[in-house]
């Protein structure tokens, strides 16, 4: 008889990954003590949810969008939501995250107090003192020994705005290293190192309000429905106005369900795409020559570089029929209106720069930018991921998204902190290489926040074997997240709503996160633990903050100048307009929903950027060996690693394990039934999943959703190629076998992947 | 159960649903069971239609009859039509466990809690739509599959669609206070 143990456990077969002595216990025991538990609201409710204390407007934590929402809080703690109707983005619509997010607070897994590895035994509490001085001691120990850049520094973009600002400051200021990088590396770098290029700023070019009359909507690579619902009410608000809707994509996600016209990309292949509409604007003169000639740059060299992609070279590459492709190019080139959106499913490729290249091309060339309901951009995922992108927490990146390597940006900066600028450490290494430099053993020491790499960095089998070999390993969080499970000291911090600060949503807009509650029992704010680290580091007097709106108002002198400019923002302009749009320069100043509309872009030469961006080939294209295309995503009730989300039974039950969708073609030529276990393995690792047998998906390719940890991690498959610009991983494109094991699944709900264990 | 002379529902405000824009999302679902009323389970449920071919999926929410057959076969009395129109769940204090209604519902809606002996649906969140806020489903629907407001605004939201509340079951016909939003020029929904 199948052993179901071994076939959802591979991990006990692989040599590789059979070395969990290096956990200091086994991860059951850790799972039953630190979760992820499901938790539900109690039968009759939290006490106190019917006649709270009261209502704390604030955001949603989670994705780009972040809603407005209230909180109800009885007695310090979160017992309930209730829709927020006034705030203008959603006007109380949530998604299922949104409405079960409080079920993060009063949680059983939270940390309560810091917690130290004992091994043999997991983790035991600690107090502060022993916490904080065995951190600092380390942190000295390894950096006299090995220089400042052995100690590195992941971060990420959950965090608000001051956070992310004190983060970037910390690391260069307290740790003094160059070695820090954050989780917008998986996210939205390569949207932001395309739009630098292109227009010298990184925002999206209109606010959500200029979707309402865009006749044609281009998504591309973006299952917006799963990934930002409340977005999904302007899309179709323009479809009730007339608006065409294309959507790119493998996959036949709810948004591409209805479209008007749906293009099913071969994974890896969206230049050739972009590249061959571009030469069909060419062609048939769908051009705004205007726009191009007096406000543009490059525009020959880059419709040089398609000259060649002919409908039926782009139907070879793409797999989308060439009719459709012209149909595509028609309907962006003839409209006078429209908005080009897309996420991370062109942006997650070792060419994933020149994906949104070859986008803005499209809008370039069209001129439709910079007017009403003529807009494009990315949207941006994480809940911070635009405000915490621009202010200083990428290796290379200074506040204000400034550069790190612009002497006068440095000087700049290192004036506004008070320090010389040859103190100030130089570019860093990028989040997947600095794991590698881990594994090679030059970086000996880690501090974490809002970083979970052992779920979301690709090919995490080799990122859990560089944890191992850290000497020490320190993280920040509310919950032992599954990296943690690695670390030496855990120092408990604070959820979303146990402190202050600013967000800045996937429009631009800058929003006032409030704090509901104070963290429960001995856990911290994260701003307090990094300012006594920092203390205890000796730069205490750079940290002195007395509350996060003295760490914003020095973000805003830090930005001041530089192209994400917060100057003119204040928490209560933000509090007056429900947020504020950047850049905004002067305190009289509105702030800015609609970037470009005088047509002066932030290049040095004041044009828009055409950037030719021919089509190669995904780092790991199919052979015979691996003759299928794995591509990867998420679903709408998870986010990120899971480390919030798998621990919310509402949120788990819809969608219980990771299903490999498959369309039936293909799972004929293998022998795969529905909800048979398939084994899906690449030159990296392999992993078991029940199969989805749907026809929404390209015949080529197969798809798995990443949220999960452990043996049922989707990243230990996935790929750690590069863009050569943004360092982006290719999460989603590389090539696997299928190896099916015959055997039915369990059914889903008994399924504990949420446990990863 | 009629509405009192301090609420304030408001007789304007309907309820309408549009499958067409329902991303399968199940913010409803999810928002519904935060009611204690329903003892935490939602009263209104997202179904795919056939997932092996494509990721349509529908809301299955109570439709609150203009003569519901709930409320006719039910032999305690336990379920209940108000002045406004909105069918109320069963009065536990009455509901004998019968299943009676559970088989006479033309939509499939109620649902017996086998754990409670009890039947359960939709109240319009009364408690809401009462004191002139929207249902929670319709609050937090992110797609605007479900809208609570009045037939005015949906008409002008909604060019290209039409809200009927008239069914047909062969010969029967059931008026509902629920719409369903149909393709412009619609005025019923022959169902078989």
């Amino acid at each position: 008889m199948f052993d179901m143990q071994a076939g959802l456990r591979p991990r006990l077969q692989n040599p590789i990954q059979n070395d969990m002595a290096k956990l200091p216990t086994s991860v059951d025991k850790i799972v039953a003590q630190y979760g992820p538990h499901k938790a539900y609201t109690p039968v009759g409710g939290f006490h106190g949810h019917a006649d709270p204390d009261k209502l704390v407007k604030t955001h949603c934590c989670f994705c780009g969008m972040q809603c407005g929402i209230q909180l109800k809080v009885k007695e310090n703690t979160v017992v309930g939501f209730e829709p927020w109707m006034d705030f203008p983005f959603n006007e109380g619509r949530m998604c299922p995250k949104g409405v079960a997010r409080y079920l993060q607070n009063n949680h059983p897994d939270r940390l309560l107090s810091p917690i130290e590895r004992v091994e043999g035994e997991g983790f035991r509490p600690v107090d502060w003192e022993t916490a904080m001085s065995r951190t600092v001691s380390e942190i000295k120990r390894i950096q006299s020994t090995y220089g400042n850049n052995a100690f590195g520094m992941l971060s990420g973009v959950s965090l608000s705005n001051e956070l992310s600002y004190m983060v970037g400051k910390f690391a260069r200021v307290a740790l003094k290293t160059a070695n820090l990088d954050y989780n917008g590396r998986l996210c939205m770098v390569s949207a932001g190192a395309g739009n630098k290029k292109a227009f010298g700023l990184d925002r999206i070019s209109n606010s959500w309000a200029d979707l309402k009359h865009a006749k044609v909507i281009m998504i591309c690579g973006s299952n917006v429905s799963e990934t930002f619902p409340t977005l999904i009410h302007y899309i179709w608000e323009a479809r009730d106005n007339g608006a065409k809707i294309i959507v790119v994509d493998p996959r036949i996600t709810p948004v591409a369900r209805t479209a008007d016209l749906y293009l099913p990309v071969r994974p890896g292949t969206d230049s050739a795409l972009f590249g061959a509409m571009l030469q069909q604007l060419v062609e048939n003169d769908w051009l705004d020559h205007d726009f191009i000639d007096n406000y543009t740059s490059d525009f020959q060299e880059t419709i040089d570089a398609v000259k060649d992609y002919s409908l039926e070279w782009a139907e070879e590459v793409t797999g989308i029929p060439a009719e459709s492709i012209k149909k595509a190019a028609e309907l962006w080139g003839k409209t006078d209106t429209s908005f080009l959106l897309h996420a991370r499913g062109i942006e997650h490729h070792s060419k994933g720069v020149d994906n949104v290249l070859g986008c803005i091309n499209l809008v370039l060339a069209t001129g439709r930018i910079g007017k009403p309901y003529c807009g494009y951009g990315t949207i941006t995922g994480q809940g911070n991921g635009q405000g915490g992108r621009e202010h200083g927490h990428k290796c290379d990146q200074l506040p204000g998204n400034r550069d790190i390597t612009n002497p006068e940006h440095r000087k700049y900066i290192a004036d506004v902190w008070g320090i010389d600028e040859k103190d100030l450490p130089g570019k860093g290494l990028t989040a997947y290489e600095l794991v590698e430099a881990i594994h090679r053993g030059e970086i000996k020491g880690l501090i974490s926040i809002c970083f979970n790499p052992i779920v979301s960095l690709p090919n995490n089998n080799m990122v859990r074997e560089a944890l191992e070999k850290l000497e020490f390993y320190v993280a920040i969080d509310f919950f032992l997240n599954d990296t943690a499970r690695h670390a030496d000291i855990v120092l408990a911090g604070a959820l979303h709503e146990e402190e202050e600060g600013t967000g800045t949503t996937a429009e631009g807009r800058v929003v006032k996160i409030n704090a509901a509650v104070t963290p429960p029992g001995d856990a911290r704010t994260d701003a307090s633990i990094l300012k006594e680290l920092a203390a205890r580091l000796g730069a205490g007097d750079k940290f002195a903050f007395e509350n996060s709106e003295a760490i914003f108002n020095e973000l805003r002198v830090a930005s001041k100048g530089g192209t994400a400019d917060y100057y003119g923002i204040t928490y209560e302009k933000i509090v007056n307009n429900y947020g504020v749009f950047w850049p905004c320069p002067a305190l009289d100043h509105p702030g800015t929903p609609r970037l470009w509309e005088d047509r002066k872009f932030a290049t040095p030469d004041g044009k828009a950027h055409f950037n030719p961006a021919p089509y190669r080939e995904p780092g790991e294209p199919t052979d015979k060996e691996y003759p299928v295309i794995l591509t990867t995503g998420r679903v709408v009730s998870q986010y990120l690693s899971g480390t919030q989300t798998r621990r919310i039974g509402r949120l788990i039950d819809p969608y219980p394990e990771p299903l490999l969708e498959i369309h039936p073609s293909l799972a004929q030529q293998f022998g795969i039934k529905e909800r048979e276990l398939v084994k899906v393995v690449t030159r990296r690792g392999e992993a078991t999943f029940p199969a989805q047998i749907v026809t929404t998906i390209r015949k080529d390719t197969v798809f798995l959703p990443y949220h999960w940890a452990g043996p049922i991690s989707a990243n230990q498959l996935t790929i750690g190629n590069l863009d050569p610009v943004s360092k982006i991983p290719e999460f989603k494109v590389c090539a696997c076998k299928l190896i099916p094991l015959g055997v039915p699944a369990p059914p889903s709900s008994e399924s504990k992947a949420y446990q990863s264990a | 159960m009629a509405a009192g002379p301090d609420s304030n529902f408001n007789p304007d405000m309907e309820f309408f649903v549009d499958m067409q824009r329902c991303i399968g999302c199940r913010a409803c679902e999810a928002a519904c069971a935060e009611c204690e009323t329903n003892g935490q389970e939602p009263m209104i449920h997202v179904n795919y239609v056939d997932r092996a071919h494509s990721v349509q999926t529908t809301v299955q929410v109570c439709m609150h009859c203009e003569d519901p057959a709930c409320a006719n076969v039910c032999p305690a009395d336990a379920i209940a039509k108000d002045g406004n129109g909105v069918v109320h769940s069963a009065n536990t204090s009455r509901c004998i466990g019968c299943s009676n209604c559970v088989l006479a519902c033309p939509f499939g809606v109620p649902k017996k809690m086998e754990a409670a002996e009890l039947m359960m649906k939709c109240n319009l969140c009364y408690d809401r739509t009462s004191v002139g806020k929207k249902p929670m489903c319709a609050t937090v629907c992110p797609s605007g599959a479900l809208f609570y407001g009045t037939r005015e605004e949906i008409r002008k939201k909604r060019p290209n669609s039409d809200p009927v509340n008239t069914f047909k079951f062969g010969a029967q016909t059931v008026h509902t206070k629920v719409n369903i939003m149909m393709p412009k020029g619609s005025t019923e929904l022959r169902v078989h």
